[in-house]
């Protein structure tokens, strides 16, 4: 390791990195902007400037931008010397003639890099009395929102957006004192990651619109560390509460899972926290008065328990805590997965893979690195979007790598590196049944059925590992793509297979582990990654209990059935035939969630649940990594409780021992792993409820936070206890322990100077690192040198049928999620439901686009536009999945047009 | 659209560079149809540029932005593009610069009535040693003073009749 001296002070530092680096790394305030972890140098805005000395002698030195400087062994600089302090304080006063003097009425005040730089520089008189320049607005999109007069020009935006994410949309405009960054005209942005705008731009050129409608300074909310709701990743967030709603996502940074950035619809989907639509009260329908107290309620429960057959249905978007106690209370064989049979089987496949130790499961951080990537059959741009975007990384990072290997050009040094690079990328096969934005950055794609697809995948693991059965009647294309890509892979060290659910199609899980295990046999570490559809599927999987078929059967079979659904519309999981053939078997429907839906419809006992925000929960996210969510704020209803908190007082009416104490979730999750083994070391996933430091619990409040004594005087002029958390070590207060908290427990991100979320830097080990103390979550499964047993069983090749086609669901990014569409600027961006057909397909039967077809699903029929699809194989109908009103199909199943509408 | 003597010779400007680089032939195709297209680029103009570019709309207008020698709004027959960087600005620039919007009524950015002369001001041209200049079409104009201002203004004037 380098020594070098920061004003004659000695310091080790790690090698290839540059001095902005290496001085945020040691803790040191050193101002910058242009720079970020995630995106490298490009000395851009002169804000980081210090003073490098030759050698020991020298007293002049000379001024450098630390961010473009790397760490050599010796190295002499001054960060507080004169010159160089002066130097950047010059350079905020520049920027500062132009930046309005609209801090009071700006949404980032109090969390702006801009305003803590201008602090720490030491620039407070502002001598520049002339005009501003100022521009005109544009408006891009329901989702942020863009104020260019307070742009510094410091290019993160259109480096973000552009390089880092792909987006084509937005860029920079004219020259010197008018540089303008923006879309061509006023339109939405484009890019599905454009939120991260908000959290990369140093001032408040772009900020949170949905913020907007319910403004909060960040030193007023009251914060805690969740984890995303809207797929499978489990991407870490910072969600923030005033006056009983929730205000705002931030990115909540985890090295392993989400990083610097998440995606639009983790950002800006959690309105449905906030929604009208709420339940709100339990309710005992068919009563005269159907909404009750909580007595009245449990009164009728036990009433409905005694002498009932129990059936109780879990969710893939429940935490295990919840699920767990729903099965506590039913009994284990009376739970059921509320998914049908092909997906739970589907999902059984991949938690035997992956617990039985064959394979490495990579972290979304491991496929930024990876360096050969190959997706088999899943949607990733739709179904996991920040994986999408950690592809992107692989792709173009590869490229980097390879390229710096011959020359002395570090790889932070951004700018030089593009040049360098120029068009090269590295290995990425996009093998998908339609066409996905990854393709153009793919040197290999494929559109196909998935049997197709997991065919070719066979072929690769046979070219990988001739030991394994070869494809019969493979055609030359598919011989020639699978050589291509195997080579590819073989010449990778860390190649990343991808594959998911999304398909309803389990050949592919198989094709996917062949390839991963024979690429293992030849000695390198290859990952194999798994999408889910929910954000707890994989821990509702790893419970393995039966799908919602045998649920139907075992309330068909018995009499007196009281079935529980938890946080489940069965309508949007299963089928709408297989939902009503169970709600008509069953005598009385308990449902406990947090919205109305046409699954609380059904409910003849409904039971108001609280969302992710308003409680404690783990989450199992894609690469079995469990995560704790914890409560942002107690709903000011007290008939809104955790899901897990009604089942275990429902389960308390079932004992006669009377009221034990409540379970605390901690407990829950030790219970969850002392039955089963799968689940070891889960409840290590977050400190215990009793953690404390030196007695003190972790404060969910700014030791800013304002109001506290008058927020609620219209009420009572008294200031309000603090409310109790007895379930984490966080507290609903300003004061406690205000010292580094352990990972899972980081309420929001601040050090002092550092207001903007910025202030991460003091959080990690180093730029860009781990957080001190480790990543936050448990990783569940890890690859433990079993020998893998391959799966051999190759489909037919996929056929299009006669006047059948293959229904397959479509995801969308924006529409298919029945949370985030709460929020409008999301909902308005959903697509409205169609059934679609490739152009040959629907030629042959006469069709055009727009004609209303009929289509019967599982025993109904559906009558939606026709859209001829551009990139979908013969043979498949590709419908939406999950849009808001939209029934769940039979996918994976085959249906025919019975009519048509022209 | 270009007559098909201009297309041929922007595929000739096409041809300079490699296989799928031909982003890189946007600014000389500017000119030339900003030259075509009467002097300006209009946002039809820019989109035609980048249609025959294989490119989007949004590149052309990065580049054609940054630059000053494009004008994105019409512009007079003769265009002053006064220099007004530090060494021109201490030969008297500014002096210059407010002599001609006095002497032809207009601003910079504006074009005369009779759309003979539109005023610009620019960043160094180059020609610092011969302060304060401006560049007249293709053509720079050294040591500027009003009396050369005037002149310049006659014998547009004079091109013009």
């Amino acid at each position: 390791m380098p020594t070098i001296y920061i004003d004659n002070k000695a310091f080790e530092v790690k090698a290839g990195k540059n001095l902005l680096e290496a001085c945020l790394s040691l803790g040191l305030d050193l101002p910058y902007f242009c720079w970020h972890p995630a995106m490298g140098s490009v000395g851009a805005c002169r804000q980081c400037a210090v003073k490098v000395f030759k050698d020991e002698e020298d007293t002049r030195g000379r001024i450098v931008m630390s961010c473009m400087e790397s760490v050599k062994d010796g190295l002499r600089l001054s960060v507080n010397d004169k010159t160089a302090t002066t130097f950047r304080s010059q350079v905020i006063e520049w920027l500062m003639t132009n930046h309005p003097h609209d801090c009071p009425v700006c949404d980032e005040g109090g969390c702006c890099h801009l305003q803590d730089v201008t602090v720490m520089t030491g620039h407070n008189y502002r001598r520049y009395e002339y005009k501003k320049r100022t521009y005109t607005n544009q408006y891009l999109g329901p989702l942020v929102n863009h104020e260019m007069n307070r742009c510094i020009q410091c290019y993160r935006c259109v480096r973000y957006y552009r390089d880092y994410a792909g987006g084509k949309d937005l860029n920079v405009f004219s020259a010197h004192n008018h540089v303008y960054f923006g879309r061509e005209k006023d339109g939405v942005l484009q890019s599905p990651f454009s939120g991260n705008l908000v959290e990369v731009c140093p001032t408040g050129v772009f900020t949170d619109k949905t913020l907007k409608e319910h403004y909060t300074r960040k030193w007023d909310l009251t914060n805690a560390p969740a984890v995303c709701q809207h797929c499978s990743l489990g991407c870490n967030v910072i969600a923030g509460e005033r006056y009983g709603q929730l205000r705002n996502i931030v990115n909540r940074y985890n090295s392993e899972v989400n990083g610097y950035f998440l995606c639009d619809k983790g950002r800006f989907g959690y309105e449905f926290v906030n929604s009208e639509n709420r339940v709100t009260q339990p309710l005992i329908r068919k009563r005269q008065s159907e909404a009750v107290n909580r007595a009245t309620l449990m009164q009728h429960m036990s009433t409905l328990l005694s002498g009932h057959t129990l059936i109780g249905i879990g969710s893939p978007r429940a935490s295990l805590e919840s699920n767990y106690a729903l099965m506590d209370l039913v009994g284990k064989e009376n739970f059921y997965q509320g998914i049908p049979d092909d997906l739970v089987y589907i999902e059984q496949k991949i938690v035997d893979i992956l617990l039985s130790g064959a394979i490495h499961t990579p972290s979304l951080k491991e496929i930024e690195q990876a360096d050969a990537v190959l997706i088999l059959g899943e949607d990733i741009w739709n179904t996991a979007p920040v994986m999408a975007l950690a592809v992107r990384q692989s792709v173009m990072k590869t490229a980097a790598t390879h390229t710096t290997e011959q020359v002395a050009i570090p790889l932070w040094h951004d700018m030089a590196v593009r040049e360098l690079v120029q068009d090269a990328k590295g290995f990425l096969a996009n093998m998908t049944v339609t066409a996905s934005p990854l393709d153009e950055i793919s040197a290999s794609t494929m559109r196909a059925a998935p049997d197709d697809l997991a065919r070719l995948g066979f072929a690769i693991a046979h070219i990988l590992n001739p030991s394994l059965p070869e494809v019969p009647d493979a055609t030359d294309a598919v011989r020639t793509q699978a050589m291509n890509i195997s080579r590819a892979l073989q010449q990778a060290k860390h190649p990343v297979i991808i594959t998911g659910t999304s398909c309803w199609n389990n050949a592919l899980v198989r094709a996917a582990f062949d390839i991963a295990a024979a690429l293992d046999l030849t000695e390198k570490r290859a990952g194999l990654a798994f999408v889910m559809q929910d954000c707890n599927s994989l821990g509702l999987a790893m419970m393995r209990s039966s799908s919602f078929e045998k649920a139907i059967t075992s309330a068909e079979r018995s009499s007196n059935v009281t079935a529980i659904i938890l946080e489940n519309d069965l309508y949007r999981s299963v089928p709408a035939g297989q939902a009503d053939a169970f709600f008509s078997s069953c005598k009385n429907v308990v449902v406990l969630d947090t919205l109305h839906n046409r699954t609380t419809e059904r409910a003849d006992v409904l039971i108001p649940a609280a969302t992710f925000a308003e409680a404690d929960g783990t989450f199992v996210n894609n690469e079995a990594r469990a995560q704790c969510s914890s409560q942002v704020f107690m709903p000011a209803n007290s008939e809104v409780r955790e899901s897990f908190k009604w089942l275990s007082e429902i389960r308390s009416l079932k004992t006669t021992a009377g009221n034990g104490h409540e379970k605390h979730p901690d407990e829950i999750l030790q219970a969850l792993e002392s039955k089963f083994p799968q689940f070891k070391g889960i409840s290590r996933s977050a400190p215990p409820h009793d953690f404390r430091f030196h007695g003190a619990r972790i404060p969910r409040e700014s030791h800013r936070y304002s109001g506290r004594t008058a927020m609620q005087a219209n009420i009572d002029v008294s200031e309000p206890k603090p409310l109790q958390d007895d379930d984490s070590p966080l507290s609903y207060t300003m004061e406690g322990y205000r010292g580094p908290a352990p990972s899972p427990l980081i309420p929001f991100f601040w050090a002092p100077g550092w207001n903007s979320g910025q202030s991460v830097n003091k959080f990690q080990l180093e730029t860009g690192g781990s957080l001190k103390g480790g990543e936050p979550g448990v990783r569940l499964a890890e690859q433990t040198g079993v020998t893998p047993v391959f799966s051999r069983d190759i489909p037919d090749a996929f056929t299009a049928r006669q006047d059948k086609w293959l229904l397959l669901p479509q995801y969308h990014l924006f529409g298919s999620g029945e949370l985030s569409v709460y929020t409008e600027g999301i909902a308005s961006q959903s697509p409205a439901p169609y059934i679609s057909l490739s152009r040959h397909d629907a030629e042959r039967a006469g069709l055009k686009e727009g004609d209303i077809v009929t289509v019967k699903s599982d025993g109904k029929a559906y009558s939606l536009p026709l859209s001829i699809h551009g990139s979908l194989p013969d043979g498949i109908m590709l419908v939406p999945a999950g849009l808001r009103g939209m029934d769940s199909w039979s996918w994976g199943g085959w249906v025919n047009i019975s009519t048509v509408k022209v | 659209m270009f007559s098909e003597e201009k297309l041929n010779k922007v595929k000739e400007i096409i041809a300079r560079y490699p296989q799928g680089k031909q982003k890189s032939a946007l600014i000389p195709v500017l000119h030339l149809a900003q030259e075509e297209f009467g002097g300006w680029l209009s946002s039809e103009t820019m989109d035609y540029v980048a249609s025959l570019l294989q490119i989007t709309s949004i590149e052309v207008y990065e580049v054609a932005t940054f630059y000053s020698m494009f004008n994105l709004q019409p512009v007079g027959k003769h265009v002053f593009e006064v220099c007004q960087t530090g060494p021109c600005m201490l030969r008297g620039s500014d002096q210059i610069i407010d002599y001609i919007k006095k002497k032809l009524d207009i601003g910079v950015g504006e074009t005369t009535k009779d759309g003979l002369f539109t005023l610009k001001t620019v960043e160094c041209l180059g020609a610092c040693g011969y302060a304060p200049m401006m560049q007249l079409g293709k053509h720079y104009r050294e040591h500027l003073t009003p009396e050369k201002v005037d002149a310049i203004i006659e014998e547009c004037r004079a091109k013009a009749n």
